[in-house]
């Protein structure tokens, strides 16, 4: 048996000393990405820091967002009627996500952290660079149906599966991160790296920092924002392609707007330059299409996920029209 | 008089134990200090092994032994056939040579699972690999296949070629439908115990007489030194009934170890270890006259199986009789791949069959302006034209009238994408279900103790279909008792023996033998209480008592009364018959099949090449129905399964290794509640008592087939996309697509 020692943690300090000391330590949450890995042999932690009894599991409502404390579960956020009503896309995004059971479980930061879902990475028989660093991609010409076209790199082609964080990308959130020099803001679109010749690193979190929280901003566009996911089955399965956007209109025109794209790409992708050719501009099917080839202009298919492209743009298409509506 | 419950919603008699966890299925079978059996399996498709390094995980705490080709026990390896069932021609942990990818090459044994699993994880095991083929596209030469479990695989009838040639209108389209796999509940289990030179396997089976014989043949045993057990079956489907190598290493390393072996297969070991349905390429050419008759009809297969195994896919077959045609040719070719060897899943042969001539038949329609369900009402085979025979009862046409009707079919318009609502086009598709009726010996014993205690036993098994509720029925009726109040044993093989639940043929076997075991024990209390003296009814003639609520009594004094227990205590010993029933000369006389009709509703958002199932209606002749509820729950089962089927499953493999890729429950979709609407089913009911005396034939396997066909065509009607590949994803519909973003 693989031992590995189990320490509750009674501080958010405390937590951190214990994972930071031991480069194989692990924070653990909802436990809904750790413990399946774990049963698999990809992560081998020495050690498992348990933070569910920190008091982190708020959600304040305050004049100008939310701050949502790392450990709120994504059913309590999701249900929440200031989220619901005032940044829907969240909300949307994250009942779209995984089973009742499952969100129940997992929490917000953890859901921040979530690993990819290629089969490649998530057996241990196959290379890969994300897991053992510089042991190659069998994914590159593997079956790479549900791998990202956007942001990938030689080394790696795998997908942020989440919906949670691309929503947030939207939304312009902010991580809270707490570490030795205290508490950081960081940028969510800035926590998140591509994969580059290191796609081992995910984030910009150093080892032993924790996320203790998440703030979203209010806006008119995140008032009018929504989430839109398309893959295979109805429910219980991650996105082939997934949307959040958000349309403020103004005379016919776009007068602001937020758009991000899941299930595509290596990180949570926020289009920007989608979105400057949309301000501005006359909200229609035309400026849509345009607006959904610019945020696809970059992106580099393999053999099997070709088709993600045609259909990320048809669902960026949907999503703003919906979203314009 | 307890009225009869056969032919009635009666509840599950094991439904209780399910829910309370007191049914104990294979792996819940408690053995002192058994050692925890972990497999490893090959990650190479073809090749050798060179090496095996087992020092660390023998350094790990607890592990007692590792069984590899160096120290197994010598079987040998055994050709597959009905009598002794092993699925694949190889004697397991025998030698050095890789057939596939997940053969297993070595089995880890320990005190604790966790302490075999941490085993198997560090066993080091270096191949020799070549490059493997995996797929039917990797290969260019096939095998002509001449039988299929005493079917001719390459049929004729007439001049085919000919008539196709010469037809007004004709179809020629290559259809395809991937591996897939079974995925019960429940993963297959053995655990195993030796005492001295007898063998007792507790087994997740369907068919514990079939692994039974295989491990006889394996350690060359007589049937007394086996016992194969398995009470409860969390789902099978085709992959717990041909026997697997798992069954027999748990036997090996319980010898090995002189140790009760528990052996339990990981999710993905399922996808690698008791089978698949193996793929089709199928090249459907039909020929027909301008008002709909069919004259021609090729189904040209090309399937895959095994280097070390025969099973396949024998998808051609249900065009010989489905439609009447005077001129027919089918054949079967296969591929042998570097795969673990197929098996029988949910309706082999005519589940991916229905798909490929249903949709054809629905493209044939369509070239002639035809209606598709006038097209298969026009073309109804008012005999079998495969064997020429009468069909013992068929009411098919019934099946397209009451479906038709109860749906609304004539509302279709039969334009593609010319039915719309709320933005989304509706399709609606129609395709003919069957499946054979098959039957085959059974026995059952009843036995009535002086206490009233009622047993009712055979060899047969309950995989969730509801075997312990419908011959409780059976034998309750039969007897005149409450049909809750008999104890019910199954799933031993120490039991009147009973056939494979496959082929949908345990009802139709097992009842009749079922209701001739309680006749026989009901005349031999007859016999005590009319004959014994002393007894209440001693001297009354036959005519002159009647069974009713458990009691014998004399017509013209109801006092004068005997309880079976009663008998049984006059008898002073239990009451106990074997009853036994097979098939006789109707199986030469008539052919037996059963029939249904699957209509279905998609709603397609065309933007986002996105269907839903909205609608699905299925309407079956399957004879005699004895437990509507459980006959309605298994066709409900059947058409999820065929939702599935046709959108989402898939077992992929890496196109380099050949090992699957979707493993997992995660990676193989299988339909989610919400991807299941309401499913509607209707049963036609005529008897048929040619078939056996109870009139029912068999209702496993018939809810799947037709189901994809009907689905495509209903996805072409709404989406004018015509996908011959199964699943139907987004991609495929994309390609179709007439404008891109």
């Amino acid at each position: 048996m693989r031992r590995f020692a189990y320490v509750q943690a009674d501080s958010a300090e405390g937590a951190r000393e214990l994972v930071r000391d031991d480069p194989q330590a692990r924070f653990y949450a909802g436990g809904t990405t750790l413990v399946d890995l774990m049963k698999g042999g990809v992560e081998v932690p020495s050690r498992i820091v348990d933070i569910s009894r920190l008091p982190l599991a708020g959600i304040a409502v305050r004049p100008d967002g939310v701050r949502i404390g790392a450990l709120a579960r994504n059913s309590d956020v999701a249900y929440d009627q200031t989220i619901a009503t005032r940044l829907p896309a969240l909300s949307q995004a994250l009942l779209s996500g995984a089973s009742g059971q499952i969100r129940n479980a997992a929490t917000v930061g953890g859901n921040l952290l979530q690993r990819t879902r290629c089969s490649y990475f998530r057996e241990t028989r196959w290379r890969c660079n994300k897991r053992e660093p510089g042991s190659g991609c069998d994914a590159l010409d593997g079956y790479n149906r549900a791998h990202a076209v956007l942001g990938t790199s030689e080394s790696c082609i795998a997908t942020y599966p989440g919906d949670m964080a691309v929503a947030l990308v939207a939304l312009s959130a902010k991580v809270v991160v707490e570490g030795d020099g205290g508490e950081r803001r960081v940028p969510i679109e800035d926590f998140y790296v591509l994969p580059g010749a290191q796609p081992e690193r995910e984030t910009t979190l150093a080892h032993g920092e924790l996320v203790t929280a998440v703030e979203v901003p209010f806006a008119a566009v995140h008032e009018r924002s929504h989430y839109r996911k398309v893959r295979d089955r109805a429910s219980y399965e991650f996105a082939l392609v997934s949307v959040a956007c958000g349309v403020v209109l103004q005379n016919g025109r776009i007068h602001d707007v937020r758009l991000a794209l899941g299930g595509i790409a290596t990180i949570p992708w926020r289009a920007h330059e989608a979105e400057a050719l949309l301000l501005g501009a006359t909200a229609s099917d035309e400026t849509f299409v345009q607006a959904a080839r610019t945020a696809l202009a970059g992106a580099r298919p393999r053999r099997d996920n070709a088709f993600k492209v045609e259909l990320a743009q048809r669902t960026v298409v949907r999503a703003l029209r919906e979203a314009a509506a | 008089m307890s009225a009869p419950v056969v032919g009635t919603p009666f509840d599950r008699v094991d439904g209780r134990a399910k829910v309370t966890g007191e049914a104990r299925y294979a792996a819940d079978a408690r053995e002192a200090e058994p050692l925890y059996a972990v497999l490893v399996q090959s990650t190479v498709a073809r090749g050798r092994i060179r090496a095996i390094d087992e020092s660390a995980a023998r350094a790990v705490p607890g592990v007692v032994e590792i069984m590899t080709s160096r120290n197994a026990p010598r079987v040998s390896a055994i050709d597959f056939s009905f009598e002794v069932p092993s699925s694949e021609q190889l004697a397991p942990l025998q030698d050095d040579q890789i057939h596939y990818d997940g053969q297993h090459v070595a089995v880890v044994l320990a005190r604790t699972f966790e302490a075999a699993r941490e085993g198997a994880a560090l066993l080091r095991i270096d191949y020799d690999g070549v490059p493997a083929r995996s797929r039917v596209a990797d290969v260019s030469g096939f095998e002509t296949i001449t039988q299929f479990f005493g079917r001719d695989a390459q049929q004729r009838r007439g001049d085919p070629e000919r008539a196709y040639e010469t037809s007004a209108v004709t179809i020629d389209a290559t259809y395809r439908t991937p591996e897939e796999t079974h995925n019960p509940l429940e993963p297959s289990a053995t655990i195993a115990r030796w005492d001295g030179d007898e063998l007792v396997v507790h087994d997740a089976t369907q068919w514990v007489n079939g692994a039974r014989s295989t491990l006889m043949a394996a350690f060359e045993l007589d049937e007394t030194k086996v016992r194969v057990v398995s009470p409860f079956v969390g789902g099978g489907f085709g992959c717990k009934g041909f026997s697997w190598p798992h069954t027999q290493i748990a036997a090996m390393a319980a010898r090995l170890t002189g140790r009760p072996v528990r052996l339990v297969l990981a999710r993905e070991q399922m996808f690698t270890s008791c089978g698949h349905r193996s793929e089709t390429e199928q090249r459907l050419r039909l020929g027909a006259a301008s008002d709909g008759t069919l004259k021609a009809v090729l189904h040209d297969v090309v399937t895959a199986t095994s280097r070390v195994g025969t099973f396949l896919e024998p998808a051609g077959l249900v065009s010989t009789f489905l439609v009447a045609c005077p001129n027919v040719a089918v054949t079967h070719r296969t591929a042998r791949l570097d795969i673990p060897t197929p098996t029988a899943m949910r309706a082999p042969g005519e589940a991916t069959g229905t798909y490929a001539l249903g949709c054809a038949l629905d493209e044939l329609a369509e070239q002639l302006g035809l209606d598709p369900l006038e097209l298969l009402r026009r073309n109804h085979a008012d005999i079998d034209g495969e064997s020429g025979r009468p069909y013992s009862s068929k009411h098919l046409l019934e099946c397209f009238a009451r479906g038709a009707e109860r749906f609304g079919w004539d509302r279709r318009t039969a334009a593609p994408r010319s039915m719309r609502e709320n933005g989304e086009y509706v399709g609606w598709g129609v395709a003919t279900a069957t499946y054979p009726a098959l039957r085959a010996p059974a026995q059952a014993r009843v036995t009535i103790d002086q206490d009233g205690r009622i047993e009712l036993a055979s060899a047969t098994h309950d995989l969730g279909t509801g075997m312990y509720t419908i011959i409780a029925q059976v034998a309750g009726d039969a007897l005149g008792v409450d049909a809750r109040g008999i104890v019910v044993r199954l799933g031993d093989s120490a039991l009147p023996p009973a056939p494979v639940a496959g082929g949908s043929m345990s009802t139709a076997s097992v009842a009749p033998a079922v209701q001739d075991a309680a006749a026989r024990v009901r005349d031999r209390a007859l016999e005590i209480a009319l004959g014994t003296a002393g007894s209440p009814l001693h001297g009354l003639r036959r005519e002159q008592v009647a069974f009713a609520d458990g009691r014998l009594r004399a017509n013209d004094d109801p006092s004068r009364a005997l309880s079976y227990a009663q008998i049984a205590q006059l008898a002073g010993r239990p009451l106990e018959a074997v009853g036994g029933a097979a098939p006789g000369e109707e199986e030469q006389q008539y052919a037996l099949q059963s029939f249904g009709a699957q209509f279905c509703e998609v709603r397609y958002d065309e933007e986002l090449a996105r269907v839903r199932v909205t609608r699905a209606l299925g309407v079956y002749d399957c004879g005699r129905v004895l437990n509507p509820k459980t006959a309605r729950s298994q066709m409900i089962g059947g058409i999820v399964w065929g939702i599935g089927m046709a959108f989402l499953e898939e077992t992929v493999r890496d196109p380099r290794s050949g090992a699957v890729v979707t493993n997992n429950l995660a990676d193989y979709h299988l339909p989610v509640n919400a991807d299941v609407p309401a499913i509607d089913v209707l049963f036609v009911e005529k008897p048929d008592l040619i078939f056996n005396p109870l009139g029912a034939r068999g209702m496993g396997e018939i809810g799947i087939t037709g189901v994809a066909a009907a689905l495509a065509n209903a996805v072409y009607h709404a989406s004018g996309v015509r996908v011959r590949d199964l699943p139907i994803t987004s991609e495929k519909l994309l390609a179709g697509a007439p404008v891109r973003v």
